[in-house]
């Protein structure tokens, strides 16, 4: 987690996080305040519309023993009257906090999304996604969670100044003795903000860690139940989920006391004030009327501080959602793009260019501190329309290879080039345009087919269908109940694993890219259908007048090698030798060694099977 | 919600009501239960007290300054006052304990459901599972359940409360006058009528709002999973587009149930301030007429007060309700999604531990909703055969392997391992025996060793190694710098390809089974180590029972047997020699891998 912030939530904190919520939606904060005003004078006046109903309209009937229906009315038109105006405050006000609620919730959301997509790949390795789902939705929650009382917590804030100068102007002394319920209030509520933010430090980070259990169990429950293990995924996801009962409910016994002790300060100050004030008055020293009314407008200030009470009680869990958000906003890294921009798709085949690239993966090697660099001095370049086989072992590198020139990362030393500038140079999407690649991990959007392939390109269908023919993928899509528009579930689990690959490789092909790099993209195919893919691909570029693009091939099977004008032969993070499949064969016993398995397997074995002896 | 083709789904809820939600949360968590009478017994006092004290402060007031001409009491207020402390302490000790209890309960038993429903979600079969998107699902046991306990916590108890106290004001009421009663209640009517409707309206309002977070938590998490395409692709605008429309239509559906819930609060004030009025004119008239008298007409325009308070205390958890229901109703959802791939338990017969042999009694299956993709597999496999199964993409293979190791069930016919039904073999029993190694590999965001010992936990450093080494990976394992202490990052993304499958490959050898189901489980490795894994499976395999689905033929040309699937239909069946010479779908298949090995 980034920074994970143990410093302690202050009362200025919380304030400071509201702050920037009024500041954000001002009007709306307005209009929700005033409308809690309304709502408390609307209370104040139904008091004197009940008074003015009792001497006007019901003392006089009685006396008068008849009804008088003009006065009727007016008591049922004020009543409802107000009634109906008290309503609309108490809709101003809560829809208001609602709406101001909802937007800063929305706001933060889109904020953080779009971070995330901005963070490097390396960056979203370290943060598990179900973390960064609590990110977006348990802190961003939490962080507004007091917007929802704090119009009236304003609004009745007026009404607490309003009670109190009269308090001060009836009689100074009761006043100030009903007073020092303030500090005290102020006392409690510091006290409470000390104890219950470690608590909801903890919270939070537990949160986010049911909902990381949780993603990623669901992720892999193939694997759990292959394997059986769904009890042991329970009891994973217990302990967190217990540790966050016990948390929550240790915040919970603190909030059991502040409550009350929030409400019953003012009524002890109250206490207070009518011992002393009976005393002065029967000393002589206070009338009797400013008692009554010191303690009446004590009581009326009971309620404000009651609601401030509730607004503060949400403080600490929403200054720690609120750092949770600001520590991912506030996270850097992001890549950089230049000005530049690249030919797309038409302007016949890229040059690719990888001069001297050095590139560890953070955080591999034997200690975080010093990556040992995966990728070394890593030199070749693909003239326009010729065709590389990349061959290596595995976990020689390769993918990574493949992630550098479409800039999912950045080498850390050299560069790597499409016609002679630098991908950092290229603006956003221009590297797009004219590079594709099929990863060797196919992922399907829960989009439709339609989606899948065009992206977000505005295709007709018979493009969409045309890269769907090259990929081999024409007949599968037009047996789906609804072709194209059909919806391919979550990482299309609605397909078979070859059908998968197969999308992947027409959303690439749809492109028509100047260069195409495939990462042994036709892993799950089997071998008559890639031997078609192949073909199609040959044809493809051929038929649409084009010179075929570059091609950059990670494979294994030797027709697909055979096809490439140049395999570059990648081992242990370095290129052990390039030249012609028929050159490495003759000359490279590792090669041939790895190309070649599948035929020393066909002949009796040889007693001491060694790859040279092959062809 | 976006289904995909496929798959039942999980129970929405939404055909239960509002309190058969209750019924059933409760049920589940029977926590919720435990000690509520007393809870309830404290909130009484806390709810007492609270008006012990004004009624204090009004007698000292009438009483201590003196009124009527009596003169101020000094000593009758101090006793008071000290009465109303006492009472002022009382309550707040009580609504400390009242408070306390709930969160106790409310937690212990939300985590109870919490668990249960995460449970259920790894119960559930593996079709249902699929249908669900992962956002989705992890929000019914997040955030979903965290609306319940914001509700339980004061809702319940509240709600009962109110209704005691307009019990308690109906009953005061009518001592005074039926009457006037019968007004109070008359203009409450349209409230307590419209409120069924409200409730539904609310209910369903607040439904989308939960189903909307679930949406929204859906649309960010699979572009965060597939961050490497959106990179490649350059498609951060539209996806961020598709992810600004979910974060949008949840904070729409948010702000019309902030709208609603607001409109339907406001409604018991106007019936207040009708009934205040009511009381007054009513009370007139009929006073007048000689039946009430003013005193009673005054009394009540106080105690209708008491009445509306409770009335809008109810009406206010009544809608707060709403919002945890829908939560609630999503969590009980899953857990009555049924599984219908169920484990026998103790019931069934567990597999006898020998090597397996593998009936396949005319078995078809079709995916819910979608045309049969398989059809009338009748095979018998001897125990001990090593056999291969070829055909081309999308044939059925990798659905027969889910059927062979249950984690499905076929539509008609029936797999028998050993002669019994796999429907009646006990979970424990299959998954120990027999382990299938996926299509698509998945490692957990761990150390190598942690998910290596998830082929079998209590696995030692010696056994994993032990583990490699039959399968000829211990140079690979000697050559990763950190060893068993390699990160393997998010579902294995910080290796390779060819390593994830690896690490299943151990994975599964160290659960030792007796059937052994390996869906193209070495097609991302290179084919010097893929030779070299083969020869050592074979070896490990000696006497067992494995069934191998490969793209790469010489799988096929080392078993024992080859099945060779075309459009969902065993079409050939023997040995790799026998099938080459017959032609047909094989022959075409090696003709085609032997000039795929061409130059
Ligand atoms: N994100 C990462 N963090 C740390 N190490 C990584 C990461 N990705 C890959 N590696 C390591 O880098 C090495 C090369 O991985 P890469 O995926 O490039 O291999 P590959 O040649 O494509 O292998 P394969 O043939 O299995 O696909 C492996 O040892 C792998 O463990
Ligand atoms: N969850 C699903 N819902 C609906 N249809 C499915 C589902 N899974 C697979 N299918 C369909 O069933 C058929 C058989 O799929 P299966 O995965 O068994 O093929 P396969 O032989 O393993 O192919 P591959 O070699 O590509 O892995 C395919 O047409 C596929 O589209
Ligand atoms: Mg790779
Ligand atoms: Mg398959």
């Amino acid at each position: 987690m980034s920074a994970p912030t143990a410093e302690k939530a202050t009362l200025r904190d919380g304030f400071a996080v509201l702050g920037v919520a009024i500041r954000r939606e001002p009007w709306v904060f307005t209009w929700s305040t005033l409308g809690s005003v309304l709502f408390g004078a609307l209370t104040v006046a139904d008091a004197w519309v009940l008074g003015w109903s009792t001497e006007r309209f019901v003392i006089p009937s009685f006396e008068d023993g008849e009804l008088k229906p003009g006065a009727a009315i007016a008591v049922i038109a004020l009543f409802v009257g107000v009634a109906i105006l008290r309503a609309v405050g108490i809709v101003a006000r809560r829809l208001g906090a609602g709406i101001m609620q909802y937007r800063m919730q929305a706001h933060y959301r889109r904020a953080v999304t779009r971070k995330y997509l901005e963070l490097p790949l390396a960056w979203h390795q370290r943060h598990p996604t179900g973390q960064l789902l609590s990110n977006a939705n348990s802190d961003v929650e939490a962080a507004w969670m007091p917007i929802a009382p704090l119009p009236m917590a304003v609004g009745t804030v007026a009404m607490m100044v309003v009670a109190i100068v009269q308090m001060l102007l009836a009689d100074l002394v009761l006043a100030l003795t009903g007073l020092i319920a303030f500090p005290l209030v102020i006392v409690v509520n510091v006290l409470y903000q000390r104890l219950q933010s470690p608590l909801m430090t903890r919270a939070q980070a537990l949160r986010a860690e049911l909902s990381e259990i949780a993603h990623e169990s669901f992720d892999g429950a193939m694997v759990v139940k292959t394997l059986g293990r769904e009890a042991e995924e329970t009891d994973r996801f217990a302990a967190r989920a217990e540790a966050l009962r016990d948390v929550n409910i240790r915040s919970g016994r603190l909030r059991s006391v502040f409550d009350p002790v929030m409400e019953s300060l003012p009524n002890l100050a109250v206490l207070v004030v009518l011992a002393l004030g009976v005393q002065r008055y029967l000393a002589g020293d206070s009338a009797a009327g400013d008692v009554v009314t010191v303690a009446y407008l004590l009581t009326v200030v009971a309620f404000p501080i009651r609601s401030l009470g509730w607004l503060v009680a949400d403080m600490p869990r929403s200054v720690v959602g609120f750092r949770r958000v600001s520590a991912v906003l506030g996270e850097t890294g992001q890549m950089t793009y230049g000005e530049a921009s690249a030919a797309g798709h038409g302007a016949g085949p890229a040059r690719l260019e990888v001069a001297d690239v050095e590139f560890a993966h953070p955080g591999s090697g034997a200690t975080d501190a010093e990556p040992e660099p995966l990728l070394r001095g890593i030199d070749f370049t693909v003239e326009p329309g010729r065709s590389v086989a990349l061959v290596g072992p595995t976990a020689s590198g390769k993918s990574t290879l493949t992630s550098l020139l479409v800039r999912a990362v950045d080498p850390d030393r050299g560069a790597v080039r499409l016609d002679g500038t630098d991908l950092r140079a290229l603006a956003h999407g221009e590297l797009a345009g004219a590079v594709a690649l099929v990863p060797q991990t196919t992922f399907v959007f829960d989009d439709t087919v339609r989606g899948n392939v065009a992206l977000d390109l505005d295709l007709d269908d018979a493009t969409i269908w045309q890269a769907l023919r090259a990929a081999q993928a024409e007949d599968f899509v037009r047996a789906l109940p609804a072709g194209l528009d059909t919806r391919l579930g979550e990482r299309g689990t609605s397909l078979s694993g070859g059908q998968r690959q197969r999308i992947a490789l027409a959303r690439a092909l749809v492109r028509r890219p100047r260069l195409l790099i495939l990462d042994d993209a036709t892993s799950a195919v089997d071998p008559e259908v890639e031997g078609r893919i192949l073909a199609a691909l040959r044809d493809q570029a051929e038929a649409a007048g084009h010179a075929p693009p570059t091609l950059l091939t990670v494979a294994y099977r030797k027709a697909t090698i055979a096809l490439a004008d140049e395999v570059v032969y990648l081992a242990d993070g370095r290129i052990a030798d390039r030249g012609t499949h028929q050159e490495l064969l003759a000359r490279n016993p590792d090669y041939a060694r790895l190309v070649n398995a599948y035929e020393v397997e066909l002949e009796p074995r040889p007693v001491a099977g060694s790859g040279e002896e092959e062809r | 919600m976006s289904a995909p083709t496929t798959g039942t789904g999980v129970d929405t809820g939404e055909q239960i009501g509002a309190w058969e939600t209750i019924r059933a949360g409760i049920r589940h968590s029977p926590e919720l239960r435990e000690g509520f009478a007393v809870t309830v017994a404290f909130a009484v006092v806390a709810t007492l007290g609270r008006v012990v004290v004004p009624i204090a402060v009004q007698q000292t007031l009438d009483r201590g300054l003196g009124s009527d001409g009596r003169a101020g009491d000094l000593g009758f207020t101090v006793t008071m006052l000290l009465v109303a402390t006492a009472a002022l302490v009382l309550t707040g000790v009580a609504s400390y304990f009242m408070t306390a209890r709930l969160f106790r309960t409310a937690e212990r038993g939300l985590a109870t459901l919490r668990v249960k429903a995460f449970r259920h979600v790894h119960d559930l079969p593996l079709l249902t599972q699929n249908s669900e998107r992962r956002g989705a699902l992890v929000s019914r046991v997040t955030s979903d359940v965290d609306q319940v306990s914001q509700f339980l916590i004061f809702g319940g108890v509240i709600a009962i409360i109110s209704i005691g106290q307009i019990t308690v004001a109906t009953v005061v009421m009518l001592f005074y006058s039926w009457q006037l009663t019968l007004v109070v209640w008359l203009c409450f009517a349209p409230l307590f009528l419209s409120l069924r409707f409200f409730q539904r309206k609310l209910s369903a309002a607040y439904g989308v709002v939960r189903q909307q977070v679930g949406a929204m938590l859906s649309a960010i998490a699979e572009p965060v999973v597939g961050a490497a395409v959106v990179r490649a692709y350059a498609v951060e605008a539209r996806t961020q587009r598709r992810i600004d429309e979910a974060i949008e239509a949840n904070r729409a559906a948010a702000t019309r149930a902030q709208g609603l819930t607001a409109f339907s609060f406001s409604l018991g004030g106007v019936s207040g301030g009708l009934a205040n009025a009511g009381v007054l004119v009513v009370g007139v008239w009929v006073g007048v007429a000689g039946d009430v008298t003013l005193g009673v007409v005054l009394a009540f325009a106080f105690l209708v007060t008491l009445f509306v308070g409770p009335v809008q205390m109810g009406t206010q958890v009544l809608t707060d309700a709403q919002n945890a229901i829908a939560g609630w109703r999503r969590v009980i959802g899953i857990l009555q999604t049924p599984a219908d791939v169920t484990d026998p338990g103790a019931d069934g017969a567990p597999l006898p531990h020998r090597p397996v042999d593998i009936t396949f009694e005319h078995v078809g299956f079709a995916y819910p909703g979608g045309e049969p993709v398989l059809h009338d597999i009748d095979e018998h496999i001897a125990a001990g055969t090593r056999v291969a199964v070829v055909g081309e993409t999308g044939s059925g293979k990798s659905t027969l392997a889910k059927l062979l190791t249950r984690l499905m069930d076929p539509t008609t016919g029936r797999v028998l391992l050993d002669g019994i039904d796999l429907r009646r073999v006990p979970f424990d029993s299959l998954r120990r025996r027999v382990v299938l190694v996926p299509q698509e590999g998945f490692l957990f965001d761990a150390d190598l060793r942690a998910n290596l010992r998830y082929g079998r936990l209590d696995a030692t450093d010696a056994d994993l190694l032990a583990a490699a080494e039959a399968l000829d990976l211990a140079d690979w394992l000697a050559g990763l710098p950190r060893g068993l202490d390699t990160r393997v990052g998010q579902r294995g993304e910080s290796l390779s390809a060819g390593e994830r499958q690896l690490v299943a490959l151990i994975r599964a050898r160290l659960a030792d089974p007796d059937l052994l189901v390996l869906d193209e489980a070495t097609s991302a490795v290179d084919p010097e180590l893929e030779m070299r894994i083969g020869r050592a499976l074979e070896r490990l395999m000696e006497g067992r029972t494995s069934v191998s689905i490969a793209h790469r033929l010489t799988t096929a040309e080392n078993a024992d047997e080859v099945l060779v699937f075309d459009r969902g239909r065993i079409v050939q069946r023997g040995p790799h020699d026998r099938l080459v010479a017959e032609g047909g779908v094989y022959g075409r298949l090696h003709a085609s891998w032997v000039a795929q090995q061409g130059r």
